[in-house]
C-alpha cells in the first residue's frame, strides 16, 4: 500500500513525515511528493498544512494541476484522505485568515478566527487538550472519549452539516476538532505530535 | 480544557547534554536524544533544547541531535539558541523542529520575527525574553544575558506579539540558576499584558514553584532544567503534583 503526503511547501512537514514512517515501519510505503502521478497512484493520502489558511491554498494552487488531482482523488475515485490541522480547514468553502480566501469545498463551511470573548482565552490556542468524540469515526478505534491531543491553532472550522464532526474540544467554546465524511478525513489537532495516542490515530488511518 | 504544560529544557553543547541527568540507567548521560526520549516518554509536554554551543564550526551539530530526536519523540520539539536568520529557522524546522525560539536575533532585529512568522507560521515562532529587574521595571538582554539593551521587557513583549509571535518565553534572570522559583511579578505582568500564552522559564528549585508559575504568574506553560536534569524531580512527578494542587494538566 502506497500512503502519499502531499508536499506542497505547506511549512514544516518534518513531524507528519516522521510519526507516519514510525507508525508504517516497514510495512507501508509512506511517499512524500507533489508529483501529480505519484498522487493519482496513491491509495491514500495526508494532506499537511501549516501557517494560514489563505498561504496553504495559495501554496496548492502554485502547483499546476495539483488541486484537479486532488478534487478526483477525494470527490471523484472516493479514496482516503486526511487532513491536519489547516489541512482539514482547507475542506472548507472559504477560509477568513488574512483575506477572504476559497477553499476546496470538499466539506460545506467556513474557517473562522475562534472567539476569544474578548481576550479572556489566549490565541493560539497551543498545547494539549481533551477531545470529546462525539461519533463513531475510523480513526477514533481504540481511542478512548477524552485523550489529549496537541492543539496549535487560532482558526476553527464551522461545518454546515454538523453530522460531519466527530470530535470537539472545548477552549472558549466547542471547537470541531475532527472531521469524518465517508472518505474524508481530519483533525484540527496534531495527531503526529500527540504522542502515543496521535500514533494510534495514525495508524488507524493507514491500516483503513 | 486546555491543560498547561511542563517543558524539561536540555542544555545542549556542540550536541552533548551539558548538565546530564542522573539516572542510573542511561548508557549514555551526554546523549541528548536518550534524554529526551526520557523526558518523552516520562509524560513531558514538549521537549526543549537550547543550544549554547560558542563557537560557529560546532553550530551544525545541533542539525543533528534535532533530526535524531524527531525520529524518536513524538511531542513537540522547541530548539533555541543562536537562532539568527530565516535561514537558521528554515534548516532546524527541516530537521524536525515544531518551533523555534528566538532571542537576540529578534531584539536586534524584529523584522525576523515578522518575516518567520508570515513564512512559517506564527505557530512554531516562539521568542525568548530574558529580563532583568532594573528599578521598577525589569529591561532585556541578549547574548545569553550577557548584553544590556536598556528595553523595556514588557514592552517588548507587547511588540513581538503584534510582530508575529505564537508564544513568549519569560527568563529572569534574576532567578535563573538560584532554585528561588520564578519572578512571579514579572510572568503575571507580561502574561497580563499579551494575549499569546507564556512560558515562564529561570529559577524553579522545587514543585510548588511551578505550581506558583502557574497559579500566580498565569503562565501557560512551565519550564524548568535543573530539577529534572539532576533527577530531584521526574516529569511525571511534578504533573502529578500540579494535579494534586487542582491545576489542569495532561496525566
Amino acid at each position: 500500500m502506497n500512503v502519499t503526503i502531499v508536499d506542497y511547501n505547506s511549512g514544516n512537514i518534518s513531524s507528519v513525515i516522521n510519526s507516519f514512517q514510525e507508525v508504517a515501519k516497514d510495512k507501508v510505503n509512506i511517499k512524500v511528493t507533489s508529483d501529480l502521478n505519484k498522487i493519482k497512484s496513491s491509495d491514500k493520502i495526508v494532506l499537511p498544512g501549516q501557517g494560514s489558511f489563505k498561504s496553504c491554498v495559495d501554496a496548492l494552487n502554485s502547483i499546476e494541476g495539483l488541486v484537479d488531482t486532488l478534487n478526483d482523488f477525494v470527490t471523484g475515485k472516493k479514496k482516503p484522505l486526511f487532513g491536519i490541522c489547516v489541512g482539514l480547514q482547507m475542506f472548507a468553502d472559504i477560509g477568513y485568515e488574512e483575506k477572504e480566501t476559497k477553499g476546496l469545498g470538499w466539506i460545506s463551511g467556513k474557517v473562522l478566527k475562534i472567539d476569544n470573548y474578548n481576550g479572556k482565552y489566549k490565541l493560539p490556542h497551543i498545547g494539549w487538550n481533551e477531545i470529546n468524540i462525539v461519533k463513531e469515526s475510523k480513526i477514533f478505534r481504540d481511542i478512548e472519549n477524552n485523550s489529549h491531543m496537541y492543539f496549535v491553532h487560532s482558526y476553527e472550522f464551522i461545518p454546515e452539516d454538523k453530522s460531519v464532526i466527530s470530535a470537539t474540544t472545548d477552549y472558549s467554546s466547542n471547537i470541531v476538532c475532527s472531521v469524518e465524511n465517508e472518505n474524508i478525513f481530519g483533525t484540527q489537532f496534531h495527531p503526529e505530535k500527540s504522542d502515543k495516542v496521535g500514533l494510534k490515530i495514525i495508524n488507524n488511518f493507514i491500516k483503513l | 480544557m486546555l491543560k498547561n504544560r511542563v517543558i524539561p529544557c536540555l542544555d545542549v553543547k556542540n550536541g552533548r547534554v551539558v548538565k546530564g541527568i542522573n539516572f542510573v540507567d542511561l548508557k549514555d548521560a551526554g546523549d541528548p536524544v536518550e534524554q529526551a526520549k526520557i523526558y518523552s516518554d516520562g509524560g513531558a509536554d514538549e521537549i526543549c533544547f537550547l543550544d549554547i554551543t560558542a563557537s560557529n564550526e560546532n553550530r551544525d551539530t545541533i542539525y543533528d541531535v534535532v533530526e535524531k530526536t524527531s525520529k524518536k519523540c513524538f511531542v513537540p520539539l522547541t530548539v533555541g539558541g543562536g537562532v539568527r536568520s530565516i535561514d537558521d529557522i528554515n534548516k532546524l524546522l527541516n530537521c524536525g523542529a515544531d518551533k523555534v525560539s528566538i532571542n537576540t536575533a529578534a531584539v536586534q532585529n524584529s523584522e525576523v520575527v515578522l518575516e518567520s512568522s508570515k513564512k512559517f507560521g506564527s505557530q512554531c515562532i516562539v521568542v525568548a525574553i530574558d529580563a532583568k529587574k532594573n528599578a521598577d521595571k525589569w529591561e532585556i538582554f541578549t547574548h545569553g544575558g550577557r548584553n544590556k539593551t536598556g528595553i523595556d521587557a514588557i514592552e517588548f513583549a507587547k511588540k513581538m506579539e503584534d510582530g508575529g509571535a505564537g508564544e513568549l518565553l519569560v527568563t529572569s534572570m534574576d532567578r535563573d540558576g538560584t532554585q528561588a522559583g520564578y519572578d512571579i511579578a514579572l510572568m503575571s505582568e507580561i502574561s497580563s499584558k499579551v494575549n499569546i500564552p507564556v512560558i515562564a522559564s529561570g529559577g524553579v528549585g522545587n514543585l510548588d514553584h511551578l505550581v506558583d508559575g502557574i497559579k500566580l504568574g498565569n503562565a501557560s506553560a512551565v519550564l524548568a532544567a535543573s530539577i529534572f536534569h539532576y533527577g530531584k524531580y521526574s516529569v511525571k512527578e511534578a504533573k502529578e503534583y500540579l494535579d494534586s494542587k487542582g491545576i489542569p494538566v495532561r496525566i
